[in-house]
């Protein structure tokens, strides 16, 4: 295009494209600033952390919320808030790390058992049936038992029962989108499949893509919890969200509930500063939204 | 001087599958032995009712789908035979208008890229040589440059379909399949749309096989017209022909149900009564007895060839 014929309009710098998806999305930028706080917590938690999250204290040991402990302390006298930012540190990269490894590796497959069909999709669909058919943590409890507890590992371990669950949408997508129109012109120009199938067929799967995986979110942060407690996620002395939760959750709920409350409400956060992002992000990201 | 699209014995079945083992049970004769030519700059008008094969036609000239069997030669050159990069370069000769004006068009990337795909498939011309030649197919179709930032939603039916158009002729083709262009639009903007399709024709010397219901359209812009019922060509006549003298039953029923914007115009109506069969397992004899006013016993039992009852005028029934 030659720049004279072109809309007087100034082209917009990414600062006033950012100024602007701000003021559209009012809700994901509470989201982003949610998330913002929680990664820089978990970044910097050696600073932030009022209290060692390790040392124990007997004196302390159930004290609750109070000037010493903000957020009260646990049976062994640690601090809950240093540990809840501590702790984030493994959750949010397991929430996170899951989240992205899952989600990509299943559109991925997705879109190829949606786009070539045939036998692959079949294969590939029965084999995710057959994974889909075992429970998430048992999955997550074979493979890490098999990789050695560490948190990599436990990444890996519950971002894969992910895969399936997200292909099986994505295929589902990719089938209708296949058949379009603009798919068949972009083949009538002589594109090749490969290229079809990434610039047309993908981009269009994103929606369904970013709600799946921020409500998968919360799951994988549960998940670690269990394996965790199972003592298969990442060892003690650690902490995380998860397993604050599911340690005190039978014991304290009623004689400490700050126990419970506040790793729960930390993972509460996180879960609902990703859906908000999460669907800003979609809205912004897809052409049809804009003015 | 040989027609530039020759179509011969065009044939696409589709295999019915049943049961675990997904045998094949049936077939639907979707197109069943079709042939045709277009000539350089003429326009092939291919009429027929809803399902009687005419877009997988179009589709399978284009090897958008693969054929079951038969020949289409583009220049003399057989195509259906051709591996995909040999077919590459090929595509560039032919391309192709839908009718939906809403699904033709990708939501996600913006009109001027679209239409600045095909060369870049191709590879041709750098960025800013691609955006000038947008540019000017952008004027070409009645479009403003200032347009080509803009997604496919913000635009009208008509607009869009003129996206396609310019994106179709971004690799100056020399035929294109335009299967049902402008069904799907206002009547205003169908008049707009069928303008633009014959001037560029005359500009650029294109071709058309043109896909349509309508025969009102089809009077305007075909110069011959091929009429298809289940799966065949009944009758193949150049335009004048076909609508005073037409010779197959069906072509005479479709004509008459041509609504006329006079209503003092009375007129003798020979409805066609039922629906197309089932392409599955079609009626014996000439597809069309069923249904056909005439039908004798003969009818019933030989199918009829489409044979030439004067020159350039086909037509397949026993009783012309």
């Amino acid at each position: 295009m030659s720049a004279t014929a072109a809309k007087p309009r100034s082209k917009p710098s990414w600062a006033n494209e950012l100024l602007y998806l701000a003021r559209r999305y009012p809700l994901g930028v509470a989201g982003a600033i949610i998330m913002t706080v929680f990664v820089l917590a978990a970044l910097f938690a050696g600073v932030v952390a009022p209290l060692d999250p390790f040392s124990t204290n007997p004196r302390a040991s159930l004290a609750p919320p109070g000037s010493a402990y903000l957020l009260g302390a646990d049976m062994m006298g640690r601090d809950v808030l240093s540990r809840i930012i501590h702790g984030a540190r493994i959750s949010l990269a397991v929430a996170l790390g899951a989240t992205f490894l899952g989600s990509g590796f299943g559109a991925a497959l997705g879109l190829a058992s949606g786009y070539v069909g045939g036998w692959f999709d079949l294969v590939v669909q029965r084999l995710g049936e057959i994974m889909q058919a075992l429970p998430l943590l048992v999955m997550a409890l074979v493979i890490t038992a098999s990789l050695g507890p560490s948190l990599p590992n436990t990444i890996i371990a519950i971002a894969i029962p992910l895969i399936p669950n997200v292909a099986r949408v994505i295929r589902a997508n990719v089938l209708s989108l296949r058949e379009l129109p603009f798919v068949e012109a972009a083949k009538a120009t002589g594109m090749s499949e490969l290229r079809v199938a990434v610039v047309h067929v993908l981009p269009n799967t994103l929606a369904p893509l970013i709600v799946l995986a921020t409500a998968q979110l919360g799951s994988t942060i549960l998940t670690e919890a269990s394996l965790s407690f199972l003592g298969l996620g990442v060892p003690e002395p650690y902490p995380s969200w998860g397993r604050m939760l599911s340690e005190s959750a039978a014991e304290y709920v009623r004689t400490a509930p700050w126990l419970v409350i506040f790793p729960g409400l930390a993972i509460s956060a996180v879960v609902f500063g990703a859906n908000l992002l999460g669907d800003a992000l979609r809205d912004a990201l897809d052409p049809r939204q804009r003015d | 001087m040989s027609p530039l699209i020759e179509v011969s014995d065009l044939r696409k079945y589709y295999p019915i599958r049943k049961g675990v083992l997904r045998r094949q049970v049936a077939q639907v004769h979707a197109v069943d032995g079709v042939s045709f030519a277009v000539n350089e700059a003429e326009t092939l008008g291919l009429v027929g009712e809803s399902g009687c094969g005419k877009s997988t036609v179009g589709r399978a000239v284009l090897r958008l789908i693969e054929p079951t069997a038969g020949a289409v030669k583009l220049r003399g050159r057989d195509i259906t035979q051709l591996g995909k990069s040999d077919l590459r370069p090929l595509r560039r000769e032919m391309q192709i208008v839908f009718q939906d004006p809403f699904s033709s068009l990708n939501p996600r990337i913006r009109v001027g890229d679209i239409v600045g795909e095909p060369l870049k498939v191709h590879g041709i011309g750098d960025r800013r040589q691609r955006e000038e030649k947008v540019a000017q197919l952008f004027a070409r179709v009645g479009l403003r440059a200032a347009q080509m930032r803009n997604y496919p939603h913000q635009f009208s039916g008509g607009q869009r379909q003129r996206v396609s158009i310019a994106r179709a002729l971004a690799l100056d083709p020399s035929f294109i399949v335009a299967d049902e262009p402008v069904s799907a639009l206002d009547v205003s903007i169908q008049a707009q749309v069928i303008n633009l399709l014959m001037d560029l024709q005359r500009e650029s010397r294109l071709s058309y096989l043109f896909i349509s219901h309508n025969l009102a359209v089809v009077e305007h812009i075909a110069h011959r017209v091929a009429v298809m019922y289940l799966g065949r060509i009944v009758e193949y006549a150049d335009k004048a022909t076909l609508f005073t003298r037409p010779l197959h039953p069906y072509t005479e029923a479709l004509l008459a149900a041509v609504p006329m914007p006079d209503p003092t115009l009375k007129r003798q109506k020979r409805h066609v009564s039922g629906d197309v069969p089932s392409p599955i397992s079609p009626p014996s004899g000439c597809h069309f007895h069923p249904r056909c006013p005439y039908a004798e016993a003969r009818c019933r039992v030989e199918s009829p060839v489409l044979r030439e009852v004067a020159t350039g005028h086909q037509v397949a029934c026993h009783l012309r």
